[in-house]
């Protein structure tokens, strides 16, 4: 297991670097000059262009500036967004919790979803329940989230004014941000109904979050628990009497959950990618809209910093996921 | 004897094919949603082409008399704009005919890249191995560490917003997928005694990748193909809707949603009518490519 671990994080480091130079050259391909675009209308006088030009490094040779980047990096600095001159690592950590609540209860309402329908799928296969499970499946998989996010809203903000169109909280309420999830820290201030405005704020995006995870572990589950089902073991333990709630229930699912795990986990990547739509349209204040924001506003060492760190965020996921694959599957330590 | 051995050749391909095809056939109209949605499919692309023809306005003339029209079910609503028009007075069902051709064009184009780019380099890995192939591979995590949708709005900002840089973008971003699939099929291939045959006689390296091992790892690429084509049309529309897409006036289905935005309260035509378009394309791309993959994957076959 050990040799396993240092094998993943061997593949890993050279990856990472890879993204620290995508990151790097990023700012570079910029057509024009980076200091005069950051700049945007306003122009600068040609002092100010040169001392700006040697505060970021730019009149340094090309391999010297990565170097020097890199050394940053060591140092935990991501830069500094020209917009709000706050360092980039500091502005992210502020805004990444209200992406993390948004992801984790997209997530938890996919798998608690997903994960019966598709057992319960693969049971009954080919009954009607089965069809319409694959159905909506294919359907959420196939969805334009932004476009599914906008019909929601029109529909219980617009028509049944059940739920608010934008933001994680109402503005009535205020209280000290202490772990930066608005429903704990909605609980904890004890302000009457600042809870149940942070959950009606968070349940539509949720909802519009967890479309295509949905599908895709439902589909998942399925294909696995099929695959499963028509095992000996299983023919065994009907054979033996055990009813077939434990057969499904304890002896498949076990089984069947280990690819349905790597799906979850690889749902990260999708879930950012998602972020970045579902934040822009509720108006969440998390790391997607910022990502769309600073790429608007040409705040270009936010989005090189970004970049950096949701890649670094998605590779030590994807990490995790791999190892606890193996932990459960000794197969897959073994070979190789 | 000779004679007839090689006629025997000669007549046993074209019957393979067809015999291919029918089996091919067979498996795949056994899944009804996969004939749906090629017929769906296939509708889209007949609109497409005749957009000319049946559309009854022009995407981008403006009536002034006619801004916010409901479509003619409803109060207010005439035959004249049948799904309504939009704030600036266009017709909308003829944005959304013209709309079809460039969700079509943005999934062809994408794919044909990807694909092309994707498969020569995952042959290369493939076939040669070594350090050739750890480098392609490494190149591939490093895209693939990025969310594709992040990593291709970042490429449109460096190559500024148009629908071409998007294509390009998307492309970018989607072809690692095909150099996997291509690397594990050609490896799979290489240790099969055909190519070693092959290879005895002396067959030409180029001539051994793309004309002897290559149409045997088609299966997978093809249901990638025809996956992507619908990834595509949904990050293309994103990024329209993002506003990194194609630019205002295009009729791209995307960029209608984007400019629909503000009148989600007002006027419910504008805002589901384009994404619905989206949807059902995208829907009827996936149900083909659900029964493309069950009927040319003879692993998948069986569940």
């Amino acid at each position: 297991m050990f040799i396993y671990v240092l094998k993943k994080i061997g593949v890993i480091i050279p990856t990472f670097l890879g993204v620290t130079l995508v990151a790097f050259i990023f700012i570079r391909l910029l057509p024009g000059d980076p200091v005069l675009l950051m700049a945007g209308e306003r122009g600068m006088t040609e002092e100010r262009h040169a001392r700006m030009m040697a505060e970021f490094g730019f009149d340094k040779p090309i391999l010297v500036q990565y170097g020097l980047y890199l050394n940053q990096l060591a140092h935990g600095d991501f830069g500094t967004s020209i917009i709000t001159r706050k360092p980039v690592l500091q502005e992210f950590m502020t805004l990444f919790p209200a992406t993390v609540e948004l992801s984790l209860c997209a997530i938890i309402l996919a798998v608690l979803l997903g994960l019966p329908a598709g057992m319960i799928a693969a049971v009954k296969r080919g009954s009607f329940f089965d069809h319409t499970v694959m159905t909506g499946a294919l359907t959420g998989y196939s969805m334009p989230i932004f476009w599914w996010g906008l019909l929601l809203i029109i529909f219980f903000s617009g028509i049944l004014g059940w739920t608010p169109v934008s933001g994680r909280i109402s503005l009535l309420y205020y209280f000290e941000p202490v772990t930066g999830l608005m429903l704990v820290d909605s609980l904890l201030s004890g302000q009457d109904g600042a809870f149940w405005s942070a959950i009606r704020h968070l349940i539509l995006p949720t909802v519009v979050l967890a479309t295509i995870p949905l599908a895709v572990i439902a589909r998942q589950t399925r294909s696995a628990m099929l695959e499963v089902l028509g095992e000996d073991y299983i023919r065994t333990a009907r054979a033996k009497g055990l009813s077939p709630i434990r057969v499904t229930g304890l002896h498949a699912l076990r089984n069947a959950l280990i690819p349905v795990i790597t799906v979850v986990g690889l749902q990260v990547g999708v879930l950012f990618a998602g972020a970045i739509l579902t934040e822009t349209i509720f108006s969440w204040p998390g790391i997607g809209k910022w990502m769309v924001d600073s790429i608007f506003r040409r705040d270009y060492p936010s989005v090189q910093g970004g970049l950096l760190l949701i890649a670094a965020i998605v590779m030590i996921v994807n990490l995790l996921v791999d190892l606890l694959y193996a932990l459960i599957n000794p197969r897959i330590r073994h070979t190789e | 004897m000779p004679d007839g051995v090689a006629q025997q050749v000669i007549d046993f391909r074209p019957v393979g094919r067809m015999a291919l095809m029918r089996e091919f056939w067979a498996y795949f109209s056994e899944n009804r949603g996969a004939v749906m949605g090629l017929c769906f499919f296939v509708a889209i692309i007949i609109i497409a082409l005749f957009a000319d023809f049946i559309a009854p306005h022009l995407p981008n003339e403006q009536y002034r008399e006619a801004f916010l029209r409901p479509p003619f079910w409803q109060d207010g609503g005439s035959l004249e704009f049948p799904l309504g028009t939009d704030a600036v007075g266009r017709d909308m069902l003829s944005r959304l005919i013209y709309g079809a051709r460039f969700s079509l064009f943005i999934g062809c184009v994408v794919v044909s890249i990807a694909l092309v780019v994707g498969v020569v380099l995952g042959l290369v890995a493939g076939f040669f191995r070594g350090r050739i192939d750890t480098a392609i591979m490494r190149l591939m995590d490093i895209i693939l560490a990025f969310p594709s949708l992040l990593l291709a709005l970042v490429l449109v900002a460096i190559l500024g917003p148009s629908l071409i840089n998007a294509m390009i973008a998307i492309a970018i971003v989607q072809q690692p997928h095909y150099v996997r699939l291509t690397r594990a099929a050609v490896m799979g291939e290489m240790s099969k005694d055909y190519v070693t045959a092959a290879r005895v006689i002396g067959v030409r390296r180029l001539r051994l990748m793309f004309v002897t091992i290559l149409p045997n790892c088609m299966a997978p690429l093809i249901v990638q193909a025809a996956l992507s084509f619908s990834t595509a049309i949904l990050d293309a529309a994103a990024l329209g809707f993002l506003g990194m897409g194609a630019q205002p006036p295009t009729p791209e289905w995307g960029t209608m949603l984007a400019e629909a935005r503000e009148f989600i309260l007002r006027a419910w035509w504008v805002v589901t009518l384009p994404g619905c378009a989206i949807l059902l394309t995208v829907l009827a791309i996936n149900l083909m490519g659900d029964g493309l993959r069950d009927a040319l994957d003879p692993k998948l076959k069986r569940s």
